[in-house]
């Protein structure tokens, strides 16, 4: 295997979704692979960083209009 | 109030029952929960504060009127969130003025066949990505990044990626094949994580791409 082709398969082994014989393969270009460790080792970093990373709270003015808005449109509809 | 005063936290479903009831506590619970995610989601997916904020309402709203229709053979969560995609994305297609034309319609002919996008900056990160998700200018910089991104590329990732959607479901969401979404996703994992790098790599760590390399040949 090539970088190029772990680059291609870069998706897949992250998801843990790839044939047992692409992996092995794709481990053993790893193993001797500066670059390529690191790549993957960044984008498994850049995936858990958007996971954990909130950038947008939810804003309270917004969150008042939202909720006297439903409440409104329940009555019409529930009459409750 | 059986079902939500128990003590216990109410599950999801338990939420969605009472509110069918015509129980306005139950659904306003069940808008609480999940206020904050929809609106993350149409914030990342549209990347404007208004129309997300138009995309959420609009999205509780359609809850409201299809609280009948839940079947229960899927999560209460995923029935929202994909009700609020589907409305992110009809806000996409709004804002291009084009009423019904599918966001597929619009990627460039064979921009899924174009060369991958080669790593460039390769470095360790200086930090843990659970640090790193805590200050501002972080925050900001995830922001800057996924605007950056195609807006083909930014809906898979954050449908596959912040939100769980496994492929399949995320290609349903889409009106695409599953592959399309495999290779969409990756290059928007590759241009996040170059953009990335470039401001968080250790420069002291950082290799130069060797994009010929094969088996064997170590670069150190």
């Amino acid at each position: 295997m090539k970088c190029d082709e772990l680059l291609q398969a870069l998706s897949d082994y992250v998801d843990g979704d790839v044939d047992p014989a692409v992996c092995d393969e794709f481990e053993a270009h790893l193993a001797g692979c500066n670059p390529c460790q690191i790549v993957v080792d960044n984008v498994r970093k850049t995936i858990a960083l958007f996971k954990a990373g909130e950038p947008y709270p939810l804003p309270e003015e917004f969150q008042r209009r939202l909720h006297a808005s439903l409440r409104a449109r329940w009555q019409r509809r529930f009459g409750t | 109030m059986e079902g939500i005063d128990s003590g216990t936290s109410p599950t999801d479903l338990e939420l969605l029952r009472s509110a069918r009831q015509g129980r306005w506590d139950a659904f306003e619970a069940l808008v609480e929960r999940f206020e904050p995610r929809v609106f993350r989601l149409a914030r990342r997916i549209l990347q404007h504060r208004e129309d997300a904020e138009d995309a959420t309402q609009q999205t509780f709203i359609n809850v409201m009127e299809h609280l009948d229709q839940f079947r229960e053979e899927a999560a209460v969560a995923t029935w929202i969130l994909r009700i609020a995609t589907n409305q992110a994305l009809a806000t996409l297609r709004k804002r291009r003025g084009r009423g019904t034309v599918p966001l597929e319609t619009h990627s460039t002919p064979g921009d899924d066949e174009t060369p991958m996008p080669h790593p460039e900056f390769i470095a360790q990160w200086r930090d843990d990505p659970a640090d790193l998700a805590e200050r501002s200018e972080v925050k900001e910089l995830l922001g800057q990044a996924l605007s950056e991104l195609d807006e083909k590329h930014r809906v898979v990732f954050v449908l596959r990626d912040v939100e769980a959607f496994s492929t399949r479901e995320t290609a349903d969401l889409l009106g695409i094949s599953e592959s399309n979404v495999k290779v969409r996703l990756l290059r928007a994992r590759l241009r996040l994580r170059e953009r990335l790098t470039r401001t968080l790599g250790d420069e002291s760590t950082r290799l130069a791409p060797d994009h010929d390399h094969g088996t064997g040949n170590r670069v150190t």
